[in-house]
């Protein structure tokens, strides 16, 4: 056995106090390092008003949820870096309550006077309509995460706005398609939306895939009530008076939960099915009051129609531990669109050796991007890429009283290509064109 | 013949609704001459406060009756608290001001009690729907017809009677007859004016909360539910005469069948119903039905 000597002993302890000594310099060196500077991210949601329950809420928590976890690094992958490409994210939260002309006015002080990188935004179409030209003309960075109107990128091409949530078209073709797989021999529907931007488009996407895959079918009813009215007897009475053996209803926020307890009071959903293709924001806040049987659209494959994988177990694990309720699609929405910006940020950070992007670059990166949303993959398909097309879900409701548990079954996925337009169309011509090149199987 | 009852009993209803939600805006105009915006935010605590009695009443398994009982209960209390701070702290300031200065106080407190309520109740909406699922339904003519609906236009009617007979028989009535006409004269023949319109804004208080309370069964009870109806409010006051019960009454009736008729044979214009005919009475009577022109004091 050697034996160490007493002076190569002290050389040892003394190397390895230096070691110690000088390891906190070292991490101290490291955290010197020029850390990149932080995202401002204005989010944009209902946090107060009719809209904000149901709709504007579930988003803001899940925007919360989803840039504390970025920022920690804690996203499962393809999400695991830290905010955008290293840079955290710091938010800022606006509510979006209050006149078109009022959100316009906080989108310019988001951008002027806030310094905000990029601005994810507005459930209301409205708005969205409103503040699209004022992002151009600002030059900037702003991803719509909720709203539905197709007439976002029909109407001009955009270069600085983005959705990574699909619009209403493919909602309203999927919701016909579903009413005829129950219904193969309708002979008329009716449809109460609401008298806006939102309200009609989806309305006239529902008549028209409606008369291109059952022309023998016709409109009962056509009512339009104002937006937030919340007393709906003389629009039930209207439906009752009709033979129609469905109703079509794009209704959210108050109204929708309004009209479900009205209608259901007065026996409406006896003589109709009803068929709600925003109905998954009100099936956990009205469970058994809405009947059985009725229709429900979730804007995609979201919430209790969503696929198990595992970052939508994560996601629906972090957000019901978080705040004790399922995320409904407002929720999903917000987190995709937070991840599509994420995604965008990364692929133009990697195209410039890993260093933060300018906004032009993220924009480039943005085009035409496909990355994995919690519930589906997002492909930026239309409107010149800067317009998310995913597969959709529809199905049933059920409330489970055995398990006293609000339910969806006979659950029926539609790919992309079966509900959404392509590239070169506008949804109101491939809808009168007959849906041409739908790709269904 | 089911679209004829369908526009009555429609129309009859929303107006039921209207009348109770408009008569305390035209009484407290008609007798202080304050036009008082802060009556949405009077709706909408009625309708909170509503909302948070039923959840409190059904939650115990109580009996379904007493949920109407707990509906009223709420409405009046809520409505006297307010309607007192309101009046004594605010209000009792500017009486004889110009009445613009007025309107704005109201539409300032107005948007401070929206505050106020998000701040007590939160933004989620609430649900109360019990009193209007337990009612049931009857038919009529092969129109199913909600018991609670018909109930509100019963109401409405016996709060008509009320109030023609209390301006009619009973002394405070002649009190406020008095001071509709003239206040100073009212005053100089001693009059408690003061005390006249510390009562009225307490009675138009607890009407407003009472409009949201008998609402909020129906809907779903969310911040900004006041907004809405303040401006339907003013329609019918405009329509009835400002300061006019019998105008409130017949304003109320007026726009509920119009809307009920449009929603039914030309839906597109409903929303335009509503004012295409305030803008038609008040062309040929721009004081409203029911208001007599008055001369300008100098």
């Amino acid at each position: 056995m050697q034996r160490t000597s007493p002076r190569a002993c002290l050389a040892r302890k003394v190397s390895a106090a230096l070691l110690f000594a000088a390891l906190p310099i070292a991490a101290v060196a490291q955290t010197a390092a020029p850390a990149a500077a932080p995202v401002n991210l204005g989010i944009v949601s209902f946090l107060t008003g009719p809209a904000a329950g149901p709709f504007g809420i579930p988003g803001r928590n899940s925007a919360e949820i989803m840039i504390e976890m970025l920022n920690a690094g804690k996203v499962p992958a393809p999400y695991a870096t830290v905010g955008l490409a290293g840079a955290k994210i710091t938010p800022k939260y606006v509510d979006e309550a209050g006149s078109t002309a009022n959100q316009v006015t906080e989108f310019r002080n988001l951008v002027q006077r806030d310094g905000m990188n990029a601005i994810v935004g507005y459930i209301s179409s409205g708005n969205c309509l409103a503040v699209a030209p004022v992002a151009e003309e600002l030059k900037a960075l702003t991803v719509f995460w909720d709203c539905g109107t197709p007439r976002i990128f029909e109407e001009r091409p955009l270069k600085y706005v983005f959705r990574a949530t699909p619009h209403a078209t493919m909602d309203n073709v999927a919701a016909a398609r579903y009413v005829l797989k129950k219904f193969p021999d309708l002979a008329s529907f009716s449809g109460i939306n609401q008298n806006y931007a939102w309200g009609q488009d989806s309305w006239r996407d529902f008549v028209a895939a409606m008369k291109a895959l059952a022309p023998k079918a016709t409109v009962d009813k056509e009512l339009l009530p104002k937006l937030f009215a919340g007393e709906f007897g003389a629009e039930i009475s209207a439906l009752l008076t009709t033979n129609s053996k469905v109703v079509h209803s794009s209704f959210w926020n108050g109204d929708l939960e309004s009209f479900i307890v009205q209608s259901s009071a007065r026996g409406l959903p006896a003589r109709s099915t009803m068929v709600y293709t925003a109905g998954e924001t009100a099936m956990f806040r009205l469970g058994a009051k809405i009947p059985d049987g009725t229709i429900i659209g979730a804007r995609g494959p979201h919430g209790v129609m969503a696929p198990d994988t595992p970052l939508n177990k994560w996601f629906r694990q972090v957000y019901e531990d978080r705040f004790a309720t399922a995320p409904t699609y407002p929720a999903y929405h917000m987190a995709q669109s937070i991840l599509g910006l994420k995604s965008a940020w990364e692929k133009a950070a990697a195209a410039k050796g890993g260093q933060q992007p300018a906004i032009d670059d993220v924009i480039k990166a943005f085009e035409g991007l496909e990355f994995e949303g919690p519930s589906a993959r997002i492909r930026m398909a239309i409107g010149n890429g800067h317009q998310g097309i995913a597969d959709i879900a529809y199905g049933s409701f059920r409330f489970n009283k055995a398990e006293n548990k609000a339910e969806i079954v006979d659950i029926v996925r539609y790919p992309a290509e079966c509900v959404n337009p392509p590239a070169n169309m506008t949804s109101t011509a491939w809808l009168e064109a007959g849906m041409p090149g739908a790709k269904c199987n | 013949m089911i679209t004829v009852i369908a526009i009555v009993t429609d129309g009859l209803v929303y107006a039921a609704w209207l009348f109770v939600v408009a008569i305390g805006l035209t009484l407290i105009f008609g007798v202080m001459k304050i036009l008082n915006v802060a009556h949405g935010a009077f709706y909408a605590f009625g309708a909170y406060a509503a909302a948070t009695a039923i959840g409190l009443y059904f939650d115990r398994g109580w009996p379904v009756a007493g949920g109407y009982l707990a509906i009223a209960t709420a409405a009046v209390a809520i409505g006297l608290v307010m309607g007192y701070i309101l009046e004594r702290v605010f209000l009792r300031r500017v009486y004889g001001r110009d009445e613009v200065v007025v309107v704005l106080i109201t539409y300032a407190l107005f948007l401070i009690l929206e505050d106020v309520l998000i701040l007590i109740w939160g933004t989620d909406g609430r649900s109360a729907y019990q009193p209007y699922t337990e009612a049931g339904s009857f038919t009529v003519g092969g129109l199913p017809l909600s018991v609670y609906d018909i109930g509100l236009v019963g109401f409405a009617g016996l709060l008509a009677i009320a109030s023609a007979l209390t301006i009619k028989r009973t002394t405070f009535g002649r009190l406020l007859t008095a001071v509709i006409y003239d206040r100073e004269t009212a005053a100089a023949f001693g009059v408690n004016v003061t005390r006249v319109y510390t009562v009225t804004f307490l009675i138009g208080a607890v009407l407003g909360a009472l409009g949201g309370a008998l609402t909020a069964p129906k809907i779903s009870v969310t911040p900004g539910i006041g907004v809405e109806v303040i401006v339907l409010a003013f329609a019918v006051v405009a329509i009835g005469g400002m300061g006019s019960m019998e105008g409130a009454l017949v304003g109320a009736l007026i726009v509920g069948l119009f809307r009920a008729g449009a929603v039914h044979l030309i839906p597109q214009l409903e929303l335009f119903s509503i004012y295409a005919v305030m803008a038609l009475v008040l062309v040929f009577r721009p004081q409203g039905l029911f208001s007599r022109v008055q001369p300008r004091k100098i």
